[in-house]
């Protein structure tokens, strides 16, 4: 037996416990915890598989951020909602879980059933990937051959923001977001949201610029950058600022914003809406990714800061 | 003039994309009063680019199609507008411009404040939920329509719980809960077709799930879409989220939500079987969709007939509705079915299906927001105490009652067109069944409908207090979209030719016994 599949058959052993873990838990911070580290080990299996861009979402959005707003929002449930009874009966449990496994039985045949080798767009992509001037083919497909998805998804955040601040309760409009409660400063936490975002504003601004080339991109280091914010404000160094902002709210549509309007340009220039001219394909892609990782790092950051506040909401609640 | 626009037509697609998205972002930034005034600008232009659109495929007699970026598929992503597409772009935009002029009055910036929750959100969402209504009825790429089906829920959800009521925030939590679930199975099912096929692109799926013996992917990945897209749109047994959700929202956004954003995905299931896989459309999926269908049309009258509350009513009404459209899938793939000439020999029950879709927008749109102004002007909405409304409120309840009319599928309107093609479809194919799900729809449909009229139009009684006056506009509003609801019906079945272009229904289901 090789040392990989060694490390292969732990790995797949580890998620399928951590699985279990995360559902069977009798507390909603214990289910969290598992799920957070069931999502980091997913991780790892993208990085086996050799899909690092994959493996960088999952860790910072899937495991990170996604694990964050579980955490808060276990630690915000009142004590008793967390005592009472589990919400659903046995049976639909039961029918739950029979679903699920029907599911993922199905797919696990028909995965096993699927023409090998695969038909794969990998060649094409290959092949083409040089009129955009960038070497990392992720990228490429990101950004220039199917770059309507990625303008469309950075849409979608703003969307979600909307929506979120449309849960403001009264007289909460136009505040600053309330839903982190920050911790008293002088403990562990502030020495952690002191030391770590130089570092983390760093390596996401380096996930950006590496993007081009390498795994990486604006998605992977808006989520760092984001993750550091949300450090700050975990831990009192950083204030939400206030949802009326413009500046806030120019951040957010600044890389959707920019895209659209290259792509519009690109009409004219280029031919086709959302082309590049091959002579400025970089250098634009460049300055796009970088305003979409400012508008991820802002937009994330948000949607965990939730909804604005009052400011005295935070002292009528526990 | 008309030969240009086909010339542009690539352009009119992307404009038809961008346009509300851009319009979004600016009414973000800006906010406050602007917010409204930019939505309200948007209204006109987007209604004359789907009507460009729409005269565009009509005169070229041919779909309009674009690569984005100039990648051809299966590398790069296209879009693509038919027919039925330009219809439904055009249904949306009508829609639009009616419910953004019905809710100028609701969603105002209260004087001296400079910016407020619900107009802020209400008017962003408005154009958000265009964009994404209208990115999925271009879409031809099914990765692409999975994206445009997000948009479509984070711009529809938030919508549901703009009173922040806590029961209507319930209620959003499950709409949340049964799309998410939806978006995933249709994922899935994406992925799977790219793993057997390797392209994601629709014509192209299409000629090579038809060209090559048939997979097993390509049957699991369409159960899993349409399973995913079926809790979308709300189909008996799915419908669940549906009455708390659309009854909960503010009139607007009920008539929004209602009108629209269901049919988007009861589109994709129609693009997946008819476009995607039409030899898979057996006789027998297509009888299980349908009875499924003939459930949500008998279960949604009951249950519409037991309601206490008006809009919960109209919302049942909706599940009810929702099960006319499938009826489509057994009538179009049967075999006996008899093409009509003047529908340049599509089977008629493909024009009845695409006219119960725009008629049941127009007419369901009207209902709710005559509903929001019962509603209003009386303080509650129980049917109960509607009594004397209708000398109150006449032309309201005008509108109502012909609204009414086409849900019932009564001459001359366009909700009789739509029931009649398909009882005469079902009658050609000798599946009489359907026929008596349709009659048995009508009456129940009536019955409710009685209910609430009869009560209204109740001469006993002291005259109701209102609590607030009604504005003339808005019922102008209502008024005017009910009776195109009821003017479709009039218009000539041969001018509804534009529904067949760039689409071939008359091979669909030969793959299969």
């Amino acid at each position: 037996m090789s040392a990989a599949l060694i490390v292969d058959l732990g790995l797949t052993l580890l998620i399928l416990g951590l699985g279990v873990w995360t559902v069977a838990a009798r507390s909603n911070n214990g289910a969290v915890v598992g799920y957070i580290a069931y999502g980091l080990l997913v991780a790892l299996v993208w990085v086996r598989l050799a899909a690092v861009d994959v493996a960088l979402t999952e860790a910072a959005i899937g495991s990170g951020l996604t694990g964050l707003l579980l955490l808060g929002v276990a630690t915000r449930l009142p004590r008793s909602a967390r005592l009472t009874r589990p919400p659903t009966g046995l049976g639909t449990r039961l029918l739950a879980g029979f679903l699920s496994a029907a599911v993922a039985g199905g797919l696990a045949a028909v995965v096993l059933l699927l023409p090998d080798p695969a038909p794969t767009l990998a060649p094409s992509v290959a092949a083409n990937l040089p009129a955009t001037g960038l070497g990392n083919p992720v990228t490429g497909v990101l950004i220039a051959f199917r770059a309507i998805d990625t303008l469309l998804e950075s849409v979608v955040l703003v969307f979600a923001i909307i929506g979120v601040w449309s849960l403001a309760p009264k007289d909460g409009w136009g505040e600053r977001p309330g839903w982190l409660r920050p911790a008293p400063l002088g403990s562990a936490l502030t020495l952690l949201a002191q030391l770590l975002p130089p570092i983390g504003i760093l390596v996401g601004i380096h996930l950006f610029w590496t993007g081009a080339t390498a795994p990486g991109g604006a998605f992977q280091g808006g989520a760092v950058l984001a993750a550091m914010w949300v450090l700050a404000m975990i831990a009192g160094l950083a204030r939400p600022p206030a949802v009326s902002r413009r500046w806030l709210r120019l951040m957010l549509v600044a890389g959707p914003a920019l895209f659209l309007t290259v792509g519009i340009a690109g009409i004219w220039l280029a031919g086709a809406f959302l082309a590049y001219p091959v002579a400025y394909a970089k250098p634009l892609i460049l300055v796009i990714e970088a305003a979409l990782t400012l508008s991820i790092a802002a937009a994330l950051g948000l949607l965990l800061a939730g909804p604005p506040e009052h400011p005295s909401a935070a002292e009528r609640q526990p | 003039m008309l030969s240009n626009l086909v010339a542009g037509g690539d352009r009119l697609l992307v404009l038809a994309l961008i346009l509300p998205v851009a319009s979004l972002m600016l009414a973000f930034v800006l906010g406050g009063r602007h917010a409204e005034r930019i939505a309200l600008a948007t209204l006109p232009i987007g209604l004359a680019v789907a009507v460009a659109i729409a005269a565009a495929v009509l005169h070229g007699d041919a779909p309009l199609h674009t690569d984005l970026g100039g990648w051809a598929p299966p590398l790069g992503v296209a879009l693509r507008a038919d027919g039925l597409s330009a219809i439904m772009l055009l249904t949306t935009a009508v829609v639009m411009v009616a419910v953004g002029l019905f809710a100028r009055a609701d969603f105002q910036v209260p004087p001296g404040t400079t910016e407020s929750r619900a107009p802020f959100a209400f008017w962003t969402l408005l154009l958000a939920l265009w964009a994404a209504l209208n990115a999925v009825f271009l879409g031809e790429d099914l990765f692409n329509l999975y994206v445009a089906l997000e948009l479509l829920t984070f711009a529809a959800i938030p919508l549901v719980c703009l009173d922040g009521r806590a029961q209507t925030l319930a209620a959003a939590l499950r709409y949340l809960v049964f799309a998410l679930l939806g978006s995933v199975l249709y994922l899935l099912g994406a992925a799977l077709l790219y793993g057997a096929y390797g392209t994601l692109d629709i014509g192209q799926l299409a000629a090579r799930i038809g060209g090559d013996p048939l997979e097993p992917a390509a049957l699991i990945a369409a159960a899993l879409m349409t399973a995913g897209l079926l809790a979308k749109t709300a189909l008996f047994p799915v419908h669940l989220w549906l009455p708390p959700a659309h009854a909960g929202a503010p009139a607007a956004a009920s008539a929004l939500l209602s009108a629209l954003a269901v049919k988007a995905s009861f589109f994709l299931i129609l693009r997946i079987w008819f476009d995607v896989m039409p030899e898979l459309l057996a006789q027998m999926a297509a009888q299980v969709l349908a009875a499924l269908g003939a459930a949500a049309i008998l279960f949604g009258g009951v249950l519409a007939l037991r309601q206490a509350r008006l809009k919960m009513l109209i919302a049942y009404s909706t599940i009810a509705q929702i099960g006319y459209l499938f009826l489509i899938f057994p009538l179009v793939a049967s075999p006996e079915t008899a093409p009509l000439a003047e529908l340049r020999n599509a089977p008629g029950a493909w024009t009845g299906g695409a006219l119960q879709l725009v008629s049941h927008a127009c007419a369901k749109a009207a209902m709710f927001m005559a509903a929001g102004l019962i509603a209003a002007s009386l303080g509650h909405d129980r049917i109960r105490d509607l009594g004397g409304i209708g000398r109150a409120l006449p032309m309201t309840l005008f509108a109502f009652g012909i609204a009414g009319m086409s849900l019932m599928g009564l001459p001359p309107s366009g909700g009789f067109m739509a029931k009649w093609l398909l009882l005469l479809a079902a009658m050609q194919c000798g599946q009489w069944w359907w026929m008596l799900v349709i009659l048995a729809g009508g009456l129940l449909t009536g019955a409710y409908l009685y209910r609430v009229l009869a009560t209204a139009l109740s001469t006993q009684g002291p005259s109701p207090v209102l609590v607030k006056p009604v504005d003339r506009s808005r019922e102008w509003v209502v008024l005017g979209l009910a009776l195109i609801s009821v003017l479709l019906g009039l218009v000539p079945l041969s001018s509804f030719s534009l529904i067949q272009i760039g689409r071939d229904v008359s091979g669909i289901g030969v793959g299969l016994p």
